[in-house]
């Protein structure tokens, strides 16, 4: 019984580090493609297109939403103390090194993530990826790198879109429907608000763009089983890339505040 | 094997590195494991330049899983590949990209591009090798489409086209760029006997116009006598027989005949 106990543990143990060996590879061969082969530009713009100009009003609602609930919330605690004009401060700095970051990440693997590890995962299947090997396209240059570059490019420009409708919202909600002094909000705000609250959220952005990429398109790349493995591997392309976002946002908050301290200029 | 010797190329690797008239494919001692299932137990086989070979056995029985390895698709566990002289085995992706060029695959589905039409796809192969002049891509896909008797389709999407278009245009794909090998992985499977007659002859057109080395791989034996020079039968992850048309059908061997014949008493005892 404990054999076999220890037995499943080393098994499942193996499997998650050939995973991450896997995508290591994976992440390895993707960033070499990039500085030796030549980048196929329609792909990268169609990629620019599908992940950032099409998750405009995802990550416009998710942000300003955001924004404007927790606006709500932080006044009415802070209100208590007197305190109401700090809100701006507190929407701001959160939404710069957390939320916006977390959020729009856990949006984008929802929605872009999903859509490439299915659409790779039944290229797979369809055997369309054997027919670009086979015609002498190497799937990582024609797949991943456009997805990748584009990722690159795009969740740090969603994550700052994220955060400015998000203060907007919070800014609106505080001052129109809660009553809080719009010049102090918006002192407050600039004031407490860093340079080095922005590049910790933009950091945490492009970290998220690499994980939610290389889990999604090795997840459609080791697809199987027709239908149900596509089915499968889309649903663990979106699980994993939340998980894999929400427990490195950890170890990135932990990291980044030691060269980006909270609260320091 | 029976019927056939093996030819004494395969027994040396550095006569058929040396020779001029090495073949365009040599197997040798070919095995692959899936799982618990051993496909491949010790394949050889060469095919001549400019021959056609048809590589019939029944469903499931490694023919499919061969021609992959012999276009790099699949790594074998043992054996060797060579294709004009050139062992592929251990090749990475990259360097297999140069074989490839000179051996194209038609897939048992086609494999086209869903998100392409049918003038892109078959011009895919022609950009991807830096041809950007749209009148010239488009001169050359009208002349494939013009083999393939399929003029005037090139703005239809794959999900618009019928199984034998899609195998069609899936082959004009392969050899747009004149490869000197092409290999067809079931190419009548699930059409009608007429289209199917279409599909062989255009095999047999392809080779004729272009003198292209052709692999066949089915288990419709009125396509293998339609189409073949020399017939390899795979039985049992081995290469049961190797030869002509004409000594297949005169051959007394019994497995030989109840597949001929369709008949399942030995082959069910063999399984």
């Amino acid at each position: 019984m404990i054999t076999r106990c220890f037995n499943a543990l080393g098994a499942g143990l193996l499997s998650f580090f050939q995973y991450l060996g896997e995508l290591v590879l994976l992440a390895g061969e993707t960033f070499r493609s990039i500085f030796t082969h030549k980048l196929r530009w329609k792909l990268f713009l169609n990629q620019i297109v599908e992940i950032g100009l099409l998750s405009q009003v995802l990550v416009i609602i998710t942000g300003g939403f955001t924004g404007a609930v927790f606006s709500a919330q932080a006044f009415f605690q802070f209100n208590k103390l007197g305190m109401g004009s700090a809100v701006g401060a507190v929407v701001s700095v959160s939404l710069c090194r957390e939320l916006a970051p977390v959020l729009t990440a856990l949006m984008v693997a929802g929605r872009v993530g999903a859509a490439m590890s299915a659409e790779i995962g039944t290229m797979k299947v369809t055997e369309q990826i054997d027919a670009l090997r086979a015609l002498a396209v190497y799937p990582i240059d024609y797949l991943v790198v456009p997805r990748t570059l584009a990722m690159m490019l795009s969740m740090p420009l969603l994550v700052a879109e994220c955060i400015g409708f998000g203060i907007l919202a919070g800014y609106l909600v505080a001052v129109y429907l809660l009553d809080v002094n719009g010049p102090y909000y918006v002192e407050n705000m600039v004031h407490w608000t860093r340079p080095r609250d922005i590049i910790m959220g933009l950091s945490k952005a492009f970290v998220f763009a690499l994980l939610i990429v290389f889990i999604s398109c090795h997840k459609g790349l080791t697809a199987r089983e027709g239908a149900v493995g596509v089915g499968r591997a889309t649903t663990e392309a979106v699980v994993n890339s939340s998980l894999a976002v929400l427990i490195v946002n950890f170890f990135l908050t932990m990291g980044l505040n030691i060269i980006f301290p909270a609260g320091h200029w | 094997m029976i019927e056939a010797a093996p030819s004494p190329q395969l027994s040396a690797k550095s006569q058929v590195v040396t020779d001029n008239s090495s073949p365009m494919i040599a197997v040798r001692s070919l095995a692959k494991k899936i799982g618990h299932q051993e496909i491949l137990r010790g394949v050889d086989l060469e095919v001549k330049t400019g021959e056609t070979l048809v590589i019939i056995g029944r469903s499931g029985g490694g023919k499919s899983v061969l021609l992959k390895h012999i276009v790099g698709l699949m790594e074998p566990d043992s054996g060797e590949i060579w294709i004009q002289g050139q062992n592929i085995i251990g090749m990475d992706e990259r360097q297999l990209g140069e074989i490839r060029k000179k051996v194209g695959i038609l897939f048992q589905s086609g494999a086209l591009f869903d998100s392409m039409t049918v003038e892109d796809n078959i011009a895919f192969p022609l950009r991807e090798a830096g041809e950007r002049n749209p009148k010239v891509l488009h001169e050359k896909v009208a002349e494939m489409l013009e083999v393939m008797e399929m003029e005037g389709q090139e703005d239809k999407m794959p999900e618009s086209l019928s199984g034998g278009m899609k195998k069609r245009v899936g082959l004009a794909r392969s050899i747009i760029r004149r490869p000197s090998c092409v290999l067809y992985d079931e190419p009548t499977s699930g059409l009608d006997p007429v289209v199917a007659d279409s599909i062989n002859r255009l095999i047999h057109r392809l080779q004729q116009r272009f003198g292209m080395t052709s692999v066949v791989v089915t288990h419709d034996m009125k396509s293998a006598f339609d189409v073949a020079d020399q017939i390899a039968y795979l039985h049992e992850g081995r290469i049961y027989f190797h030869g002509t048309p004409s000594r297949l059908q005169r051959s007394t061997d019994p497995l030989i005949q109840d597949f001929l014949l369709g008949r399942s008493e030995h082959g069910m005892a063999a399984c």
